[in-house]
C-alpha cells in the first residue's frame, strides 16, 4: 500500500516559487496499479517522484505499507521499490545479467543467488535467457530493453514499483504487447504500483484507479469506469476524450451484461416454430440452432421462416459470430456493427450458448451511469466519485 | 578501374622513393652519421620518456580526480569558470610555462617536470569533466532510482560511461607532452631535445634529425599504447573500438 499525505513540492525558479504538487493525498491499496494521467506540467511525475525522492518533497509525507518513509535511508528506501523509467536507462557499460542483478547486488545477495534470479526474471519476460544474459543493452531493440528495465526493477522483488511512462517511447504494437505482457505477470506479482502515463487509453487499459493531475492539484481519483461514467469536471471530461463513452466498452465484460434469456430452436423444430420465437423474442432477422448439447449451429433467418415450409435443419446458415463471456464490449459491439446485428450469442468455454448480448443492454449500461451523473447535483456527484460506488464487482 | 591503377602507381612510386632514399643515403654516409648519434639517441630517449612519465602521470594522477570532483552536481555552481581559468591555462605557450617554472624552481628535471604537467593537466581535467557531464542523466537517475549510494554512482555507471572520452583526453595530452619535452632541454632537463637544438644550432641536420625522428617515433608508440589500454579497459557495451 502507498499513502500520499498531503504531498507538496514547491520549485524555486527565477521566475518565482511554482507549485509543481499541491497538497497530494491519495492511497493505492495493495496489490494494484495507480495510473497518474495529465497533460505535460500537471504534476504527476513530480508526484511520483517524491515517493522514491529522486525529487525531495518540500512537505507533506509518504507511507509505504503504513511505514512513514521520512524516517528511512534513501539508499534504503529506493532499493526496495522498483523503479522504471521512459528512457529506459539500462547501464549501458553492463551486460544484461549485470543490469538485472545490480539491485540484489547491492543488497548484498550471494552469487548463485542473484545469478538463478537473473535467469528467473528472463523466463518471466520470455526472453531466452542464455541467449540475452551476456549481450549489451545497444544489442537489443527498444522493447526487448524495456521488458529488462522491467525485469530489472523486479529483480530484488520489491512491493512497490514506480513507473514513470515506462512504455512512452516504445513504437505502438510492441507498446500494446508489452502492456498485456506486464498485466500477466501483476496478475501474479500483485505489485502495489504508482504508473505516470499521459495516454489515456493506456491508462484505461492498465489502472486498477486512475489519479487526473492538473497544475500540480489532484482533480481526480477513482477506477477508470467511474472516472469515464461521472467526470467530475469539465477538465478531466475534456481530456476523457468526447468518446469517453466508447472508451468504457474496453472496461466491460460481456459477463456483466449477457442475459441468459435466449431464443433458440432445435434442429427438429419446424420453420413455423422458429419464426414464431423469432417474433415472441422480439428478434428482427433471425434466431439460433443449437444441437443436443446447446452448441450453436446456424441460424435461422426470418424471411426463410415466413416463407418456406419445413424443419430447421434443412434451412439453417452458418452463425455469423459468437462472443465468449470474457469478451470486452468493444470487441462485441465491433461485431454488431460489422455484421449488422443487435443481440449476439454468448458461449462459454465449451460453446455452449449461455445467453445473448444485445446492442441495447450495451447502450443502456453505458447510458445509465451517465445519466445517474447528469441528473445529480454537481456536489453530490464529486463526494460519490470514490472507489466503492463503482458500478462493477 | 582507374583509382585502383593510380594506387598501384602511386605504390610503385613511394617504393622507388624510398629505394632512391635508400641509395643516396648509403653513399653520401648519412646513415653512418646516424649510427654515430645511436649511443645519445638511446640515452636521451630514455630521459625523455622519464620526463614523459613523471609529469604526465602526475597529471592524470591530479587532472582525473579534478575532474571528477567539478562534475560532482554540488560543484555546478563553480565548475565552469573553473574550466575556463584552467582553458586560459592553455592558452599560454608551453615556453612561458617553462620560462616561468625556471624562475621559480631554477633549472633541472624538477621545473621541466612542473610545466610538462601544468601543460599536460587541462585536456585531461576537461575529458573527465565532459565526459563524466555527458553521461545520460536517465542513467544517472535509473541509478540514483534503484538505490545505488553517489560514490557507487560513479564508479559503476559514471566512470565506466565516461571513460572512452577520458582516455581521449590522456591521448591528447601525451601526445602534446611528448612533443613539449624537447623544449624541457632548454631549462637544463635534457631528452631528445639536447640533439634538436643542439643540430639547429650548429647547422648539423643529421644530429637535429636523430633527436626529432626519435621524438615523433615516440610520440606515435606512446599513443598506440594508450589506444591498445583504452580497448582492453573499456567495457564492451561502450566501447565503440568493440562495438
Amino acid at each position: 500500500m502507498i499513502r500520499l499525505d498531503n504531498l507538496t513540492k514547491v520549485f524555486d525558479t527565477p521566475k518565482g516559487a511554482v507549485t509543481a504538487a499541491d497538497h497530494i493525498s491519495m492511497e493505492v491499496p495493495s496489490g494494484e496499479i495507480c495510473i497518474l494521467l495529465g497533460p505535460s506540467g500537471c504534476g504527476k511525475t513530480t508526484t511520483l517522484k517524491m515517493i522514491n525522492r529522486i525529487i525531495r518533497p518540500t512537505s507533506g509525507k509518504v507511507f509505504i505499507n503504513g511505514e512513514d518513509t521520512t524516517s528511512l535511508d534513501t539508499q534504503d528506501l529506493r532499493r526496495n521499490i522498483g523503479y522504471v523509467i521512459q528512457q529506459i536507462g539500462l547501464f549501458p557499460n553492463m551486460t544484461i545479467e549485470e543490469n538485472i542483478t545490480v539491485v540484489p547486488k547491492l543488497l548484498g545477495w550471494d552469487k548463485a543467488k542473484y545469478r538463478e534470479r537473473a535467469r528467473e526474471m528472463m523466463h518471466m519476460i520470455a526472453l531466452e535467457p542464455d541467449a540475452f544474459l551476456k549481450r549489451y543493452p545497444s544489442e537489443l531493440s527498444g522493447g526487448q530493453q524495456q521488458r529488462i528495465g522491467v525485469a530489472r526493477a523486479l529483480a530484488a522483488d520489491p512491493p512497490v514499483m514506480l513507473m514513470d511512462e515506462p512504455f512512452g517511447a516504445i513504437d505502438p504494437i510492441n507498446r500494446a504487447v508489452i502492456q498485456d505482457e506486464f498485466l500477466k505477470m501483476q496478475q501474479d506479482l500483485k505489485k502495489t504500483i504508482m504508473f505516470v502515463s499521459h495516454d489515456i487509453d493506456e491508462a484505461i487499459k492498465m489502472g486498477d484507479r486512475i489519479a487526473i493531475f492538473r497544475e500540480g492539484k489532484l482533480v481526480q481519483y477513482s477506477e477508470p469506469d467511474e472516472l469515464l461514467a461521472a467526470p467530475k469536471n469539465d477538465f478531466v471530461e475534456s481530456f476523457l476524450g468526447e468518446d469517453r463513452a466508447l472508451k468504457r466498452l474496453n472496461l466491460v465484460k460481456v459477463r456483466d451484461l449477457a442475459s441468459e434469456e435466449i431464443g433458440l430452436v432445435r434442429p427438429d423444430d419446424t420453420l413455423a416454430t422458429a419464426l414464431q420465437r423469432i417474433e415472441s423474442y422480439g428478434y428482427v432477422n433471425s434466431i439460433v440452432m443449437v444441437n443436443h448439447k446447446r452448441q450453436p449451429v446456424g441460424i435461422i433467418t426470418a424471411p426463410v421462416a415466413r416463407t418456406t415450409q419445413g424443419h430447421c435443419r434443412d434451412h439453417y446458415q452458418s452463425v455469423p459470430v459468437v462472443v465468449s463471456l470474457d469478451d470486452d464490449l468493444r470487441k462485441v459491439a465491433s461485431l454488431m456493427f460489422a455484421h449488422d446485428m443487435t443481440w449476439v450469442p454468448c458461449v462459454d468455454d465449451d460453446g455452449r450458448i449461455v445467453g445473448q448480448i444485445t446492442q441495447r443492454a450495451i447502450t443502456h449500461h453505458l447510458g445509465s451511469r451517465y445519466r445517474a451523473h447528469s441528473k445529480g447535483d454537481d456536489g453530490v456527484a464529486l463526494d460519490e466519485a470514490s472507489p466503492s460506488s463503482a458500478p462493477k464487482e | 578501374m582507374p583509382t585502383l591503377n593510380l594506387a598501384g602507381a602511386g605504390r610503385l612510386l613511394v617504393l622507388v622513393a624510398v629505394f632512391l632514399a635508400g641509395v643516396w643515403s648509403q653513399s653520401s654516409g648519412v646513415i653512418d652519421d646516424f649510427i654515430f648519434y645511436l649511443p645519445d639517441v638511446h640515452y636521451l630517449a630514455v630521459q625523455h620518456l622519464w620526463l614523459t612519465v613523471m609529469s604526465g602521470g602526475l597529471a592524470i594522477l591530479v587532472a582525473i580526480p579534478l575532474g571528477i570532483w567539478l562534475s560532482r552536481p554540488s560543484m555546478a555552481r563553480v565548475a565552469e569558470s573553473m574550466m575556463q581559468v584552467l582553458n586560459v591555462g592553455t592558452t599560454i605557450p608551453t615556453l612561458a610555462v617553462l620560462a616561468l617554472s625556471m624562475s621559480f624552481l631554477g633549472i633541472g628535471t624538477v621545473p621541466a617536470v612542473f610545466g610538462l604537467f601544468v601543460a599536460t593537466l587541462l585536456p585531461i581535467a576537461r575529458n573527465t569533466y565532459t565526459g563524466l557531464k555527458g553521461v545520460d542523466p536517465a542513467l544517472k537517475e535509473a541509478a540514483a532510482g534503484i538505490g545505488m549510494s553517489p560514490t557507487q554512482r560513479l564508479l559503476r555507471v559514471e566512470l565506466p560511461n565516461a571513460l572512452y572520452v577520458i582516455f581521449a583526453g590522456i591521448r591528447t595530452a601525451l601526445a602534446i607532452n611528448i612533443g613539449t619535452v624537447p623544449l624541457a632541454f632548454l631549462i637544463g632537463a635534457g631528452g631528445l631535445g639536447e640533439l634538436i637544438f643542439t643540430g639547429i644550432d650548429l647547422y648539423d641536420p643529421v644530429m637535429m634529425l636523430s633527436g626529432a625522428i626519435p621524438t615523433a617515433l615516440l610520440a606515435v608508440v606512446v599513443d598506440m599504447l594508450i589506444a591498445i589500454t583504452a580497448f582492453v579497459v573499456v567495457p564492451r557495451g561502450v566501447n565503440p573500438g568493440r562495438a
